[in-house]
């Protein structure tokens, strides 16, 4: 079936096998492989992007449920080489080690402080434990998310 | 489908915090992971898996596969065209499985087709048929059933002469008087359960045809040279057509030392002439790397009245599972730091590797000390109790310093600050415990709100451990930096070090950076076709060595300029660590000046809180005081220090892979818990800096001291809340249940 969707503020069409996710979608047939694949059930959120404004697993919508909808990516956080108050503040923290779960953690923090332009150690832990790190131990995230907080 | 290709403009020599170059790539979305690629005309590979963990092929069909929508090929082991076995260091795993599997989710056949849908459908369709095989699934009666290996692969390699059944390697160290008393001797049985790397870029590369009978493969790896040393006698190929490329890599923590899909994919894409991706899911990704060895460990310590180690003894067991992978050097480096950083006069070590069907194990962050620290650390405390001495003190009055004799025989002779790290770490004062009641988050068991506190009670604990930088044992290891100074006044770097997200990339350019005095240097693309072999992101070696290649190719590039001026300068310089010699196969000892080349030293204290009533704990704060030699991006070893903590507490407080007969139950996420935001305490770190005098610029390696002391540590102070031995990790709720 051939999907429409909004894609960081620009229309794209794709060819989706009606079994497909929003996330193969993304990576495989739109250019936006930004979200990432490690574990394709909802538990680690490197996938996370926003559907219609709400934070959720590209691994868990299929794409033909985006089909219509608005969808923002990791990749449309940036204003061209200009990064996001939080893209920049994970950069400075020393918060990115390999980087896999990082679009992820980027985009829920964004999202985080949309909602809460001031959250503490503890409302950051809660918020973003559905994102799962590997490498980092979180502490210089924890450090990204104030520092952005302060920020913006 | 090439990354890391040019770096943008990054001031900071040896000892600044600098950013990341590809952080800002990174948090973009814009880096390229090995799971990223997309070419055009490219195919999807699968592979089938064995659902036995031990088992007799009977006869594999592949007919009714063939049929399938949108497949190019299916390929068996008859299709492999040359050596049939790889392996890191003993060719014994098939590529694919000939007439018989040894483990769950063993490769059996590979499809490529246009889709990866059609390819896992089409996999469904082969009608392999089994014999199921009783599993050799308990790693003490290993030596005493049938030989998975009857061929022993291993044998006559310098080890010592065993004749047991599925013996992969046993050793012994004998130090001194093997029977010495003490005035007090403490024992213990400890038990360490089967831990996963859980990088989150799952395996994943692409392989591409060259035309000429040749491969390029793009994939996310830990040594790209050693791939091509195992990959291109499976394809009957040269080395010079097989070209292995460093794609963008999600972690790896030891899990990508052995091959993955590196010649599966090569296979699909020469049998079709297409380019092929293969990328495995989580569930996959569990079968598809070794995993840290389960362990079994005896011990008694033996010391004098006043708290001195007079004997210690040690039997270490581990479960290599069904392919000998790195188990002879994890065995060799259990048994070589399985008194931890402590000096004693005597000593007794033995540790076997066995064969069995559980699931393969081989290289992980520790690499065999995390094991034995868990044990070791355990009869520290142990002994302190037993002798009345404060746990702080006794570890510092046996602490290893420069001068002082190895179990093995080796006088250490470089930096040792064993002391130091104990003191800073005992000098960390933790925060003071919280009142009640407080924000349920802030409690064992979190936002499940099970409790109000009642059955909570704070525990205080600490350790130590210790662990060799770099290959040991003789092995020629060495790394290559080739350094281009351009007519534009720029510098380029060449080397094939594998940034799996350690920052080696970011050591690359600082030392760069220090030694030539400019700030224009970039990084070229990481592989074998440009110059030689950097060894392995290994064995905390990496930045020691890259240091040392790239500083000796930018001396002598400048030489070179200086004996030229105006011209290009193209050097490759190759540097080699201070040399060390195997150990003496029947007593453990050195038969050179030294087996291993340098050592680094975690010292660590934990606040832990647990929930007596209901099982359940919170590790509270963590300070950790680390032996780093010199630090060349401090913000970067923190980082270290932090998620290496993080990987130790994992396998204190949740991670084990849980097995029956060898097949793996917890194959996800969801059943196989890693360390979540809320599961990680604050960790507070001291840089200890005391210059390694063999290593340039005085650095020593950072990623594998914290995890292998943390999971002692917290366990420690999980011991001081309850009372309780816990003499096994992952503790479970049972074991903590008052």
């Amino acid at each position: 079936m051939r999907i429409t969707v909004e894609i960081n503020g620009e229309e794209h069409q794709a060819d989706c096998w009606e079994g497909e996710s929003l996330l193969f979608a993304l990576r495989e047939k739109l250019g936006f492989p930004g979200s990432k694949n490690a574990c394709e059930q909802g538990e680690c959120g490197s996938c996370s992007v926003l559907l219609d404004g709400t934070l959720v697993c590209a691994c868990l919508v299929l794409a033909a449920q985006a089909d219509g909808h608005e969808v923002t990516t990791v990749e449309g956080l940036a204003d061209g080489e200009e990064l996001h108050p939080v893209q920049q503040a994970f950069v400075e923290a020393g918060a990115v080690q390999c980087g896999f779960c990082t679009p992820g953690l980027v985009v829920a923090t964004a999202d985080l402080l949309r909602r809460n332009p001031d959250p503490s150690d503890d409302e950051i832990r809660e918020a973003l434990s559905g994102n799962l790190c590997r490498c980092t131990g979180y502490a210089k995230i924890f450090d990204a998310v104030h520092a952005a907080a302060a920020r913006t | 489908m090439t990354q890391t290709v040019r770096q943008p403009l990054q001031v900071g020599k040896v000892g600044e915090v600098v950013r990341r170059a590809d952080a800002p790539p990174k948090v973009k979305g814009e880096f390229a992971y090995a799971s990223d690629a997309v070419v055009p005309g490219m195919l999807w590979g699968h592979t089938l898996r064995s659902p036995h963990s031990h088992a007799r092929i009977v006869s594999v069909d592949i007919s009714e596969a063939l049929t399938m929508p949108g497949v190019h090929a299916v390929l068996t082991h008859e299709d492999v065209p040359g050596q049939k076995t790889y392996g890191l260091e003993f060719p014994d795993q098939p590529v694919l499985a000939i007439d018989r599997v040894l483990y769950y989710g063993e490769p059996v056949a590979l499809v490529g087709a246009e889709h990866p849908e059609q390819a896992r459908r089409a996999a469904e369709k082969i009608r392999v048929v089994y014999e199921p095989l009783e599993p050799v699934s308990d790693m003490e009666r290993a030596t005493r059933q049938p030989d998975l290996h009857p061929a022993k692969p291993t044998r006559g390699h310098g080890y010592r002469e065993d004749d047991r059944p599925n013996v992969v390697r046993h050793m012994e160290i004998h130090h001194g008087d093997t029977a010495a008393a003490g005035d007090v001797s403490v024992s213990g049985y400890y038990e360490i359960g089967i831990q996963d790397q859980a990088f989150l870029g799952p395996e994943s590369g692409l392989a591409v045809p060259d035309g000429e009978g040749g491969v390029d493969i793009y994939v996310a790896t830990q040594w790209l040279h050693v791939d091509r040393a195992q990959v291109a006698p499976c394809l009957g190929l040269p080395l010079a057509q097989v070209r292995i490329h460093l794609a963008g890599v999600g972690g790896a923590f030891g899990g990508r030392e052995d091959l993955s899909m590196q010649v599966h994919g090569a296979l699909l894409a020469l049998h079709t002439n297409r380019p092929v991706k293969i990328v495995y899911n989580r569930e996959e990704s569990f079968t598809g790397h070794v995993h840290r060895h389960p362990a079994r460990i005896w011990a008694e310590h033996r010391a004098t009245r006043d708290g001195r180690l007079v004997n210690v003894r040690m039997r270490i067991l581990l479960d290599g599972g069904a392919y000998a992978s790195s188990s002879t050097a994890v065995a060799s480096n259990a048994a070589s730091f399985a008194v931890g950083p402590y000096e004693t006069p005597n000593a007794l070590i033995e540790s076997t590797a066995v064969y069995t069907n559980n699931p393969p194990c081989g290289a992980m962050r520790g690499f065999g000390a995390v094991q034995t620290a868990f044990a070791a650390e355990a009869q520290m405390d142990k002994l302190a109790a037993a002798l009345e001495i404060d746990p702080v003190e006794l570890r510092l009055l046996n602490a290893l310093k420069t001068g002082d004799v190895l179990p093995t025989g080796q006088t250490i002779t470089g930096s040792m600050p064993v002391a130091e790290c104990i003191r800073a770490a005992a000098a960390l004062e933790p925060p003071a415990p919280e009142a009640l009641p407080r924000d349920v988050i802030r409690l064992p068991g979190g936002a499940g709100n099970t409790t109000n506190g009642d059955g909570v009670r704070r525990g205080v604990g600490f350790a130590v451990g210790f662990k060799n930088i770099a290959y040991s044992e003789g092995f020629d290891d060495y790394t290559a930096a080739r350094v281009r100074l351009l007519a534009d006044g720029s510098a380029e770097v060449h080397c094939a070090a594998a940034e799996v997200g350690q920052g080696v990339t970011g050591v690359m350019l600082q030392v760069a950076r220090t030694e030539l005095g400019i700030d224009d240097v970039r990084l070229a693309p990481h592989q074998t076709a440009t110059v030689d072999s950097s060894g392995s992101a290994s064995a905390s070696r990496l930045t020691w060595m890259v240091a040392g290649a790239v500083r000796d190719a930018c001396r002598a590039a400048l030489e070179e300029q200086a004996r030229r001026p105006g011209e290009e300068v193209d050097v490759e310089r190759i540097y080699r660590h201070p040399r060390t010699t195997p150990l003496d196969p029947e007593t453990g000892q050195i038969t050179g000046e030294r087996a291993h080349v340098a050592f680094a030293t975690c010292a660590m204290k934990v606040v832990a809180e647990v929930d007596v009533d209901l099982g359940l704990t919170r590790v509270v704060w963590i300070g950790a005081a680390q032996d780093v030699g010199k630090a060349v991006n401090p913000q970067q070893v923190e980082g270290q220090i932090e998620g290496g903590t993080a990987q130790g507490l994992g396998l204190a407080l949740m991670e084990e892979i849980q097995t029956r007969g060898g097949l793996i139950t917890n194959a996800s996420f969801t059943d196989y818990l890693i360390p979540t935001a809320l599961d990680m305490p604050p960790v507070e770190s001291v840089l200890i800096e005391d210059p390694e005098p063999d290593a340039p610029y005085g650095v020593k390696g950072v990623g594998e001291p914290p995890t292998v002391v943390s999971t002692a540590a917290i366990v420690s102070a999980l011991r001081a809340a309850t009372g309780r031995e816990l003499a096994r990790v992952p503790v479970r709720p049972d074991d903590i249940c008052l």
